[in-house]
């Protein structure tokens, strides 16, 4: 918890701005046009690449230096939340899953 | 939409709203833990609730905390935001012709409303774009039904979450929940074994150039990962084969 900061409302406000210019992208003009070709193909993954950049470094890492212990509830949690995943394809059960694994670790070990 | 009387009068908005009722307590869950994460990693009250009301996209908002706090600038932020959402531009692009039609604020509206179920669920239903004014008004009331469930849901249990979440003591780490939920989204999209290579190299590029300031290494995992999968592309034995 800390105090509100006026700038990062600023950026809140802008990231909605970002949903709303996402969501209607292809029919912010009526005018007909398409997206280069090149771009469509980067569309393929610049999601996955992203979501990955994001969060592979909050679990592997503590500010950026690979963990040295393999006694990190973090690691246990994302791999039972992805086998969960995989298992019925539900991202709900994904963080039941890994939180069940997660808090025992964390707050009981302190790992 | 919801909010526009002649959409909610339609019968199909009730058909809308009763289709999306089952998906309802899924979306709720997520926006409870997502307004719990949100409060965990250092967000102020005010500052996750403008975000639950205004930003309406949960990877968006999970994905762009740890860099909120780490005080990155507001374009890599924003940058991030847009690569997370950039599955809705693909959405868009399908979504046109049923839309395009419409005065502007009201595509704008649609389009910011409708998120990954809505999107699903409707496209489900109409297969094609209506042709005549009634079929296109019945489209429109049964997508603002839908978002309607969508959004009460999502954006009233985040609020319930981040009330919940100042009762909870920090040293829990709730809010690793909203990683995991990142990691189940994640793990959706991986669904071809070049998104998998994209997702790989993108997580050790994200590590190995995590001394960049400004958080830049979000930036040039992502770039370093398009362009390699872009040219992994003309490689056969990869290109197109589901993993």
């Amino acid at each position: 918890m800390r105090d509100t900061d006026p700038w990062t409302l600023v950026v809140i406000l802008a990231l909605a701005g970002v949903t709303v210019i996402a969501r209607s992208f292809f029919f912010l003009s009526s005018r007909h046009w398409s997206l280069p070709r090149w771009a469509e193909r980067g569309l393929q993954y610049a999601p996955v690449a992203a979501l990955s950049a994001v969060v592979v470094p909050e679990i592997l890492s503590t500010q950026g230096e690979l963990i040295a212990t393999w006694k990190d509830a973090r690691l246990f949690s994302a791999a039972a939340g992805a086998l969960a995943y995989f298992w019925r394809r539900n991202v709900l059960l994904t963080i039941v899953a890994g939180m069940l694994v997660y808090l025992p670790l964390h707050v009981g070990l302190g790992w | 939409m919801f909010f526009d009387a002649l959409l909610r009068r339609h019968p199909e908005f009730r058909i809308g709203v009763r289709d999306m009722a089952p998906q309802a307590p899924g979306i709720a869950a997520w926006g409870l833990m997502t307004g719990v994460a949100m409060v965990k990693s250092g967000l102020s009250t005010l500052e996750a609730a403008a975000m639950a009301l205004f930003v309406f996209a949960g990877s968006s908002q999970l994905a762009s905390l740890p860099l909120i706090v780490a005080g990155a600038p507001a374009w890599v932020i924003l940058a991030t935001g847009f690569c997370v959402n950039l599955r809705f531009v693909v959405f868009s692009l399908h979504l046109r012709a049923y839309l395009v039609h419409l005065p502007l604020w009201r595509r704008l509206t649609h389009g910011y409303l409708t998120a990954d179920m809505s999107y699903a669920l409707f496209t489900q239903r109409f297969g094609a774009p209506a042709t005549d004014a009634q079929d296109s008004l019945r489209q429109e009331a049964y997508l603002a039904g839908n978002c309607c469930v969508n959004w009460t849901s999502w954006v009233g249990a985040s609020l319930v979450g981040i009330a919940l979440a100042n009762l909870i003591p920090t040293t829990w780490g709730l809010g690793f929940a909203g990683i995991l939920c990142l990691v189940g989204i994640l793990c959706s999209l991986a669904t071809t074994r070049l998104r998998i290579v994209a997702a790989a190299v993108a997580g050790a590029a994200a590590i190995a150039a995590y001394a960049l300031p400004l958080k830049l290494n979000i930036v040039v995992a992502i770039a370093v990962a398009v362009i390699l999968c872009m040219t992994l592309e003309r490689s056969p034995r990869l290109a197109g084969s589901r993993a």
